[in-house]
């Protein structure tokens, strides 16, 4: 198992348990994190689970690939750390994985 | 392949009318067809195929019956082969607004753009709801709509002489960058990345119009949106290493579509969570000729796969057979043996 914590925007923290091989939005949903909204269930097709990978996570998580940059054009205040939640896999290797869920999903 | 001479006054007269042309509401054109009941199709997109043409066309199926795997489009395109024989008449890039009685008996229907139809049965296959444009959670912005805030173009004189803002990397931000340059005063382009999913000739065409220095591309997002009483007066753009406030006075944001409930929710149907209640045995609503298939109902049990549609949609059409045909009655019978089915299908 993997810890994983989500960080709202007012600082309110939520740390929860994820198996590897699911996706960092299945465990936000799972444990129903606010802010995460996945409207298309995770087939990287409306960018409403979007996160912000904490930086000292960034390397280890990696790069969004062309797809997700793709879509993340449709999300609102994109930054260098922003990534699909969908699009992450939860591996023993991101145990303590932070991310921040933005202000608004959209 | 819409027929929509008739504006307003003279209202298209059908059987059925089915709202929505995504899977569900494709295959009950074929349902419908097959008890010899011919329908009309409206939708919001420009495109059949609903949420599988429009979200994830190029993405893998794996559970239509059958099928081994199938993409949106796939599906898409073999449904309309499908339901070719039956010639229903298509009117795409309309909202169905109202939904209500005739008085003789049937349902009167009309669209955004004033289309009007006589339905004797009405299908609502409305899915997750109509398409819209997703809006940009910028403080204010619903004021500044449809004075200097469009998500679509209508009427390109709304932007002749004006200073644009066109924001998006797709098709549609690059299609209408190339179309308002030569009308408005001046024309910026804003997109978060220097990469552009659109079509690589329109891309080129936009990179030649910066280069001649006829449109100006800006690398950023925005961040706040001035202006009073509904009239623009400039956009604040955070690029890389500054924040700059740009003198626009239209805004044209293109981020995509997204899902909303819309009219249906105002057409007095019995509603279960933003979902419409139906019966298991014809996917009627409360409200009998009124049907809803797909997404978009409700029933204990129900789960949104494409496959749990089409079984909706054929026993809906056997209960809308018993309105449109009153007293006639319905054989039950196979498309592998029966020679009706089959002239039907243009296939003996
Ligand atoms: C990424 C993704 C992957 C999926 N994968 C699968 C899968 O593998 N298997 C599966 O079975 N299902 C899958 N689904 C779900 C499947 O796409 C839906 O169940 C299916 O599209 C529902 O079909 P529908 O015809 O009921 O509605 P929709 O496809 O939602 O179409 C409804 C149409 O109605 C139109 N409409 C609504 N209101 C109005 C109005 N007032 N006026 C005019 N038009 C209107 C809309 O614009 C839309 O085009 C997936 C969905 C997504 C998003
Ligand atoms: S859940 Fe839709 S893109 Fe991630």
């Amino acid at each position: 198992m993997a810890k994983i914590t989500f960080i709202q925007p007012d600082g309110t923290e939520q740390t929860v348990e994820a198996a590897p091989g699911m996706t960092v939005m299945e465990a936000a949903k799972k444990e129903l994190v606010p802010g995460i909204e996945a409207e298309c269930g995770g087939a990287c097709a409306c960018a409403t689970c979007h996160v912000y990978v904490d930086d000292a996570w960034h390397e280890k998580v990696g790069p969004p690939s062309e797809m997700e940059e793709d879509m993340l054009d449709f999300a609102f205040d994109v930054r260098e750390s922003s990534r699909l939640s969908c699009q992450i896999k939860v591996t023993q290797e991101l145990d303590g994985l932070i991310v921040r869920v933005p202000e608004k999903q959209f | 392949m819409s027929a929509d001479g008739t504006q307003g006054a003279t209202p298209i007269e059908t059987d059925a009318l089915i709202i929505g042309a995504g899977p569900v509401g494709l295959f009950a054109v074929f349902e419908l067809g097959l008890v010899d009941i011919k329908a009309h199709v409206i939708d919001i997109l420009d495109k059949p195929g609903g949420q599988c043409a429009e979200l994830y066309p190029e993405k893998p199926i794996y559970d239509i019956p059958g099928l081994p795997v199938v993409t949106g489009q796939g599906l898409t395109d073999a449904l309309m082969a499908q339901i070719k024989p039956f010639g229903a008449t298509f009117h795409l890039g309309q909202r169905v607004d109202v939904l209500q009685k005739a008085g003789d008996g049937r349902f009167r229907l009309v669209t955004d753009t004033g289309t009007t139809f006589l339905a004797k049965v009405v299908v609502v296959a409305a899915g997750g709801g109509s398409f819209t444009p997703k809006r940009p959670p910028l403080a204010g912005i619903e004021a500044f709509e449809g004075t200097s805030v469009f998500y679509s173009v209508r009427r390109m004189e709304d932007f002749r002489g004006k200073d644009v803002l066109v924001v998006g990397g797709g098709d549609s931000a690059l299609d209408w960058t190339l179309n308002l340059q030569p009308v408005a005063k001046s024309l910026t382009l804003l997109h978060r990345r220097d990469d552009f999913r659109g079509a690589p000739h329109s891309v080129e065409r936009m990179r030649a119009l910066v280069a001649d220095k006829k449109i100006s591309l800006l690398i950023g997002q925005m961040t706040a949106l001035h202006g009073d009483g509904g009239v623009l007066s400039g956009v604040t753009v955070k690029t890389k290493d500054s924040e700059s406030r740009l003198a626009v006075n239209r805004l044209l944001p293109f981020f995509g579509l997204t899902m909303k409930l819309g009219p249906v929710a105002d057409w007095g149907l019995n509603l279960h969570e933003n979902l419409i209640r139906v019966d298991t045995e014809r996917f009627e609503t409360d409200v009998p000729g009124i049907f809803a298939v797909g997404d978009i109902n409700w029933y204990p049990g129900k789960l949104k796969l494409i496959l749990s549609g089409f079984h909706e949609a054929a026993l809906m059409a056997q209960a809308a057979h018993k309105i449109v045909y009153p007293g006639k009655k319905l054989l039950f019978q196979y498309t592998t043996s029966s020679s009706s089915l089959q002239k039907k299908l243009g296939v003996s």
